[in-house]
């Protein structure tokens, strides 16, 4: 049996989906300490996809990588505790201020010290910034193919990757040769859950920057257990050009930022007659809104 | 995220009880594990964050997949195909899910794939699946036979099996008959050795059998030909792979749907003896249902929360007379005293799992080495306090869970007689509880031994009136102070009478009084700890306080001559 070597990209991003009112800042950027700090809800999409490939070729070797501060490595101890093999965090100071263009520069370079590489997977897009550029900026980088949108990595061989993509009207099946970049869509199915037995194993892994603060029987542990450590990679470990990190690396410059407040001005009312609602129903079309 | 097990800090509560450190030292002795299985806890703490961490991981699985499930469950059920039992789509995914994350085998130890957690845990994780879809924690819940085999089959038997239920195998314990149903020492299904096979083979019908279609079930059969009673009967196991057994009907119930209710046939079916021959009864399955008493007590507690929390919710929504319903002191009194006989129940059901789990601890520990003296009366003491809690708490624990879920539906009116709500549901899954495992009657029967041996009484006035209470329930204090004297007054009035007859009658009215004092001691015991508890104490008392003075009443003004009217 075939084995591979899977690599995923995750991100910690804050959790848009229950914001309050404290949500945003005075100058319209997202406030991240008021917000809890979560996987990136496709991401786990992906990380499922890639748990499913190791469990159908047994074997294959499952890598997450991050980018982020330190808190980060909590991306890595969730997968971890559902089945991924290793995980290392991208960070370094000067990656700070990165754009997507710098974060792809960044996830390239450490996808390449992973080499050899069958199949990168990660989420469509992050629902802080929902640029879903990441993925395809990576793909271009490294300079392999990609395939967005997938549902379901439905066969994995040696040469070529067989996958479902969900698109705006239907799906689609496409192949692709390896290795290659997958973004992966919220339809595919949901991550599993923590494991038990891995949790209770990993939930004591550090990463070397949160080791520092903690007591000798914590290090003596992980001198006892190398496999708790969680390896960070800065600038230098992954050979990047320090121009394309960073604010330097970033070519996107934020023009303005409004803050957009949905309000409803004007109401209508309809009764449940059938020209109403035909009515309605053409309103809508010819707005846009659906169709 | 919603999560059955961060949403209620009862459960946190329970596990931080100060008991929890003898039980995790009895059952992880020394932790010496922790230098084999990189999943096992390094000391006390580390122990207790496993389970507190696992337990989170149950709490997500049984709101994001069991619960959003159960309603469809409840609808399409088992189907029997070619006399196989066939799960619903839902059932299936639980059972994967699970299976998935390692939850089954919870207290299996580490050597066979289990996670060696003690009672306390397992019993929480019980109340969540419960919580999530009652009719499916009988499928999860009958992982309790691993720890049967464990106790009492051979090495080979344990080798084999056991370590198949942390990679899903199901499991079932066949032991009703359409002629024996709470009388087991009527079973007739019969096993004969064959010389010739090398095996032991079965031959006969069983009936109402949970999960009857299981991959790994424990049968009870008479194994001594010309027998007619209990000693005759020993315990198998059978391998589903074998294909001896057909399911000739899965049963349409009121309740817990998903769960397949199953008859079987056993054709020459091959089985594996556990244990020793004749014990299958007396020492076998006593242990099994005294374990399958607590999961029943937890499954309850699990189905009450539910109903609970549906019923409050409804209550403070629904609006008539221009305001919520909640606001009525009829709705809010019957909303108050569910919570504060939930909270009550989930005291008594996790006292008695500490009990199970320090007996059982020291029961292991009597295998690996001689226990001391102290150590021995210390096993014996728990072993009795376990024999007659679980009883109580499985009497106690259902019968409550019909009241709250009765009440539940009371307060949802018209809406909650419609399948439009859950309520219905957990309104029929409840039903069962009463019944099965042992029917109230027969936990009576076995509660009164620690009416009349005085062990109740012992227990309330050597612990827990020893303990220190907070200022300000001294007054509830004193209430239970009053109620145990005149349950011991009441207990005296049956015993003097010196006739068995007359205290089976009166038997369910001292278990009541008895427990409604120990629920309401363990309620003052948990305000000790964190006075959130004060308020389900202070009503749990004081609607104890006035059902005991109207069992004493009706105890103290009946003389032996009345039983008679009451005779058919």
């Amino acid at each position: 049996m075939t084995k591979f070597n899977i690599i995923v990209l995750a991100k910690q991003v804050p959790d848009t989906r229950n914001v309050g009112k404290d949500a945003m800042k005075a100058d319209g950027t997202v406030n991240r300490s008021a917000l809890p700090a979560i996987f990136n809800p496709e991401d786990l999409n992906a990380l499922e996809q890639a748990l499913r490939l190791k469990d159908k070729y047994p074997g294959s070797s499952v890598t997450l990588l991050t980018m982020g501060p330190g808190r980060a490595a909590e991306v890595i101890r969730e997968a971890l505790y559902r089945g991924v093999d290793k995980g290392s965090l991208l960070t370094d100071r000067k990656f700070a201020g990165s754009d997507t263009l710098a974060t792809s520069y960044v996830l390239s370079m450490a996808i390449k010290k992973l080499e050899p590489y069958d199949i990168v997977i990660a989420g469509r897009q992050a629902i802080d910034g929902d640029t879903a550029q990441v993925g395809p900026q990576v793909a271009e980088k490294l300079n392999v193919p990609q395939v967005t949108y997938a549902e379901e990595i439905i066969s994995l061989e040696q040469e070529s990757v067989k996958i479902k993509r969900r698109l705006e009207r239907g799906v689609e099946t496409v192949v692709s040769p390896l290795p290659a970049v997958i973004t992966v869509h919220s339809s595919a199915p949901p991550c599993r859950p923590r494991n038990a037995k891995l949790l209770m194993k990993y939930k004591h892994s550090r990463s070397v920057s949160e080791l520092q603060d903690l007591s000798e029987d914590y290090l003596q542990l992980h001198r006892d257990r190398p496999y708790l450590k969680i390896e960070e990679w800065g600038a230098s470990s992954i050979s990047a050009d320090e121009e394309k990190l960073g604010l330097s690396g970033s070519p996107t410059k934020v023009k303005k930022i409004e803050s957009v407040v949905f309000k409803a001005k004007e109401s209508k009312q309809l009764s449940s007659s059938d020209e109403d609602i035909d009515s309605l129903v053409k309103e809508l079309i010819d707005k846009h809104t659906i169709g | 995220m919603d999560n059955f097990y961060t949403d209620n800090k009862d459960l946190k509560f329970h596990l931080d009880h100060p008991l929890m450190k003898k039980i995790v030292q009895l059952k992880e002795s020394d932790f010496s594990d922790s230098g084999r299985y990189d999943y096992a806890p390094l000391d006390y703490e580390d122990a207790v964050d496993n389970y507190d961490k696992v337990l989170e991981i149950v709490g997500d699985i049984c709101a994001n997949v069991i619960d959003p499930n159960a309603e469809s469950v409840d609808n399409e059920g088992p189907t029997l195909v070619n006399n196989e039992v066939k799960y619903a789509r839902g059932t299936k995914e639980n059972h994967e899910t699970l299976t998935r994350a390692g939850l089954i085998g919870m207290s299996l130890p580490r050597r066979y794939g289990g996670l060696n957690f003690p009672m306390v845990p397992y019993v929480m994780a019980a109340e969540l699946v419960s919580r999530a879809d009652a009719g499916f924690a009988n499928i999860w819940g009958l992982q309790d036979c691993a720890e049967t085999l464990h106790e009492f089959a051979s090495q080979e038997i344990k080798d084999e099996y056991l370590p198949r239920f942390n990679k899903g195998a199901t499991a079932a314990m066949d032991l009703t008959e359409p002629d024996a149903g709470s009388d087991l020492q009527a079973v007739q299904l019969k096993a004969t050795y064959s010389e010739q096979k090398g095996v032991w083979l079965l031959n006969g019908v069983k009936r109402f059998i949970t999960n009857g279609d299981a991959d790994i079930s424990l049968v009870l059969a008479r194994s001594e030909e010309g027998t007619h009673d209990g000693r005759g009967l020993s315990l198998f196991v059978y391998d589903r792979s074998e294909k001896g057994v057909i399911v000739r009907r899965i049963e349409n119930k009121l309740g817990i749907k998903g769960s397949p209710t199953c008859e079987l046939v056993f054709r020459n079916a091959p089985a594996k003896l556990v244990g020793e021959r004749k014990f299958g009864l007396i020492k076998y399955v006593m242990a099994l249902m005294n374990s399958a008493r607590l999961g029943v007590g937890a499954q309850s507690v699990g189905i009450s929360e539910a109903a609970y929390r549906e019923a409050e919710k409804y209550a403070r929504e629904r609006i008539q007379f221009s305001q919520p319903v909640i606001e009525f002191p009829a709705v809010y009194e019957m909303l108050r005293n569910m919570k504060a006989m939930l909270q009550a129940k989930r005291s008594l059901l996790y006292e008695t799992a500490r009990f199970v789990d320090i007996y059982k601890g020291w029961e292991h520990l009597s295998r690996v080495r001689k226990l001391e003296k102290e150590e021995r009366n210390e096993f014996k003491k728990y072993q009795r306090l376990a024999d007659v809690y679980t009883p109580l708490l499985k009497f106690f624990a259902s019968e409550y869970c019909n009241q709250i879920a009765y009440d539940a539906i009371q307060i949802h009116g018209g809406a909650g007689f419609m399948k439009d709500f859950a309520v219905e549901r957990i309104y029929r899954d409840a039903r069962i509880t009463t019944i099965y495992e042992g029917t109230s009657q027969l936990q009576v029967v076995a509660a009164i031994r620690g009416v009349t041996s005085g062990l109740y009484l012992d227990h309330i006035r050597q612990v827990y009136q020893k303990q220190d209470f907070i200022p300000e329930v001294q007054h509830l204090v004193k209430m239970l102070a009053g109620m145990t004297d005149e349950y011991e007054k009441c207990v005296n009035a049956v015993t003097d009478v010196n006739d068995t007859e007359y205290t089976d009658f009166h038997a369910r009215r001292l278990v009541e009084m008895a427990g409604n004092i120990i629920m309401g001691y363990l309620l003052l015991a948990d305000t000790s700890r964190d006075e959130h508890y004060m308020h389900a104490a202070e009503m749990f008392i004081r609607k104890g306080h006035s059902e005991n003075k109207k069992n004493a009443d009706y105890i103290l003004n009946f003389e032996l001559k009345d039983l008679g009217a009451y005779k058919f």
